[in-house]
C-alpha cells in the first residue's frame, strides 16, 4: 500500500485516497463550439506515461480535497504532491525536483 | 520441425530423449521483413502464425522486448469463455472459443485446453437481472449459457458455500459449459514454434525504441535495441505497453495501464472441477493441473507500470475466496504477482488500421485478453494481410470513440473491472 502526502493532512494510507485520473484535463471552453475530435481528446484520450506522470488524488476518507501529483508510474513513487491551483515545481531528469 | 505424436516421444524415450531439438530457432534481426510484430505474446505470435500459416506472409518477425510469454500471456488467470452482452463482442469472443477446441491439433502442441465450465455467482437481486440478461442475450447469439439454481451450482462445484448466512450469498449463477481454461505459457510456446517452423523470426531481448515514418508519413521501420529494422508493415501487439510503442508514431490512445493481480495456491488434490468467477466481490478461482488453485485479484486503482499489485487488493480478493470455499482457508498462497493490463474507455478491445499507413494495433483488452488469443490473433493478422478488417473485428475501430459507436462491455461485461 502507498504512502500518499496529502498536502493538506501529511502523510496517509492509499486506502484514504480516491485516484483521480491524469492532471490538467482541460473541459471544452465554449463546449457547443468544440469538435468531435476535440470532445473525443477530452473524454477519451490520456497520456498513460512511463514515467512521471502528473495525475489528480482526492482524499476522499480525510479531508475531502482534490490536489494534483506527480508520481513515476515505473516504481509508484511519488515526486511530489502540491494543492490543487499551485504550479507543479519543475522536474529535472532523473525526477529531482 | 519435430512434430509431436505418438510415435515421437515412443522414439525419444528409447534414445534417452536426447534427440528433442529446440522448438524455434532464436533469430538475429535481418535488415528488413514484409512485416512485423512488436509484442511476443499469445496475440502477436499467433498474428505472426496466422500471418504466415493462411496470408503466405513468411518473411515477417516478432520483436519481444524481454521474452516470448513473458508478460501478461505468462501472468494471467487462463480462463476461457465467450458470454459477453453485445453482438460484436459475442462474435469476436465466441471466434476465438470455436478456435480453441482444436487448437492443440492445429498447432501440434499441446494447449491443454480444459473446458470444464465456467460459473459466474449472482449476489444481489441486480446481479441475478444482470447476468439473466447475459444468458438470454448470449443464446440468442448462439453462445452456451445457462442459469443455475444455488442448489445447481452447489452440484456442479461441490466445494461452494451456498449458505444463507455469509455476506454475499450465493442467489444462483450462469454456467457456460463450454468455457473452460488452457495451458497458458504454451500457447505462446505453440504459436512461436509453429510460426517459427513457417519461417517467423522471433527476436526475443529487443525492444523497441521508435518508429521511423517516410515523407508521406507511411511506416519505414522501427529502432530497436538491436538495431534498425525495415519494415512497411507493423503490427503492435504490445499490452500494458502499446501507449509507449505508439506514442513513438505520434498516435495517443485511449488507454490506461493498470496492474492487475493474480496469486497460486500451494498445490493440493483435486477439489474444484470447474471455474467459478463472482464480480460482485471480486473474486475468481480455478485449479490447475498442477494442483494450484489459480485466483484472480482487481486492478490497482491508479495507472501504473510496475508489474505488481498492492497486497490490500489481493487480501480483500482473498477474503471473498474464503467465504464462497470455506474448505480452503487454510491453504497457503504460493505466489502472487501483476501483469500490466491496458484499458479501454468502453472495456472493449482495439483491433483496427490506424491513421498512419502500415501501422496497425491489437490492444485495448484490460483484464480479459487470454480468452481471446486465437481469435484476436487470427483477425489481427487478416487486417494485417489485407488491409482491411476482418468482419468480426471491424466495430473495434479506433475510430469509435469519436463517432460515439462504444461497445460499452464497461457498465455490462461479464467480467470483474
Amino acid at each position: 500500500m502507498l504512502i500518499i502526502h496529502c498536502p493538506y493532512c501529511g502523510d496517509r494510507p492509499e486506502l484514504e485516497f480516491s485516484h483521480g485520473g491524469q492532471a490538467q484535463v482541460v473541459r471544452p471552453a465554449d463546449p457547443s463550439k468544440a469538435t468531435d475530435a476535440e470532445w473525443t481528446q477530452f473524454l477519451y484520450l490520456r497520456k498513460n506515461t512511463r514515467g512521471l506522470f502528473a495525475e489528480r488524488w482526492r482524499h476522499l476518507r480525510g479531508c475531502g480535497r482534490f490536489f494534483n501529483a506527480i508520481r513515476d508510474t515505473t516504481t509508484d513513487q511519488f515526486v511530489v504532491t502540491y494543492r490543487a491551483g499551485e504550479q507543479p515545481p519543475a522536474i529535472g531528469s532523473g525526477g529531482a525536483l | 520441425m519435430q512434430k509431436f505424436s505418438a510415435w515421437s516421444l515412443l522414439k525419444e524415450a528409447f534414445g534417452g530423449h536426447q534427440g528433442w531439438k529446440s522448438q524455434w530457432r532464436r533469430a538475429e534481426p535481418k535488415a528488413e521483413y514484409d512485416a512485423i510484430i512488436v509484442g511476443g505474446g499469445g496475440h502477436g505470435l499467433g498474428a505472426a502464425y496466422y500471418l504466415a500459416a493462411e496470408h503466405g506472409l513468411t518473411n515477417i518477425a516478432v520483436v519481444e522486448k524481454g521474452w516470448i510469454g513473458g508478460g501478461n500471456t505468462g501472468r494471467n488467470t487462463t480462463i476461457i469463455r465467450s458470454n459477453y452482452l453485445f453482438n460484436e463482442s459475442a462474435h469476436l469472443y465466441d471466434h476465438s472459443l470455436k478456435m480453441w477446441k482444436d487448437l492443440s491439433q492445429v498447432l501440434n502442441y499441446n494447449v491443454m485446453f480444459s473446458p470444464r465450465g465456467v460459473m459466474m455467482l449472482a449476489h444481489t437481486v441486480h446481479d441475478t437481472q444482470v447476468i439473466k440478461r447475459h444468458v438470454h442475450a448470449n443464446r440468442g447469439n448462439g453462445v452456451d449459457n445457462e442459469w443455475l439454481s444455488p442448489e445447481e451450482a452447489k452440484a456442479f462445484c461441490p466445494i461452494l458455500n451456498i449458505e444463507k448466512n455469509i455476506r454475499y450469498p450465493v442467489l444462483g449463477a450462469a454456467l457456460q459449459r463450454r468455457g473452460g481454461v488452457a495451458r497458458h505459457d504454451t500457447v505462446a510456446w505453440g504459436y512461436a514454434r509453429a510460426a517459427n517452423a513457417l519461417g517467423v523470426d522471433i527476436i526475443e531481448n529487443c525492444e523497441v525504441t521508435g518508429i521511423k515514418r517516410n515523407a508521406q508519413g507511411a511506416i519505414e521501420g522501427i529502432d530497436t535495441s538491436r538495431g534498425f529494422i525495415r519494415t512497411k508493415k507493423l503490427g503492435v501487439s504490445a499490452a500494458g505497453n502499446t501507449s509507449v510503442v505508439m506514442g513513438y508514431a505520434g498516435i495517443q490512445l485511449p488507454l490506461e495501464s493498470y496492474p492487475l493481480q493474480a496469486l497460486v495456491s500451494e498445490p493440493v488434490k483435486p477439489l474444484m472441477p470447474c471455474v467459478v468467477m463472482s464480480n460482485t466481490i471480486h473474486a475468481y478461482m480455478s485449479q490447475s493441473d498442477k494442483g494450484e488453485l489459480v485466483i484472480g485479484a482487481g486492478t490497482d486503482a491508479y495507472n501504473s507500470y510496475t508489474q505488481r499489485g498492492a497486497l490490500h487488493i489481493s487480501s480483500h480478493t482473498l477474503e471473498a475466496i474464503c467465504e464462497l470455499f470455506p474448505m480452503v482457508r487454510r491453504l497457503k498462497m504460493l505466489r502472487n504477482w501483476g501483469g500490466i493490463v491496458d484499458t479501454t474507455p468502453d472495456r472493449s478491445p482495439i483491433i483496427a488500421k490506424t491513421p498512419v499507413k502500415g501501422l496497425y494495433v491489437n490492444c485495448g483488452w484490460g483484464t480479459g485478453g487470454f480468452k481471446a488469443t486465437p481469435g484476436s490473433a487470427h483477425v489481427f493478422a487478416h487486417t494485417i494481410a489485407h488491409d482491411e478488417p476482418h468482419p468480426i473485428n471491424a466495430p473495434f475501430t479506433l475510430e469509435r470513440f469519436e463517432e460515439g459507436n462504444l461497445i460499452d462491455e464497461a457498465a455490462a461485461a461479464a467480467v470483474a473491472h
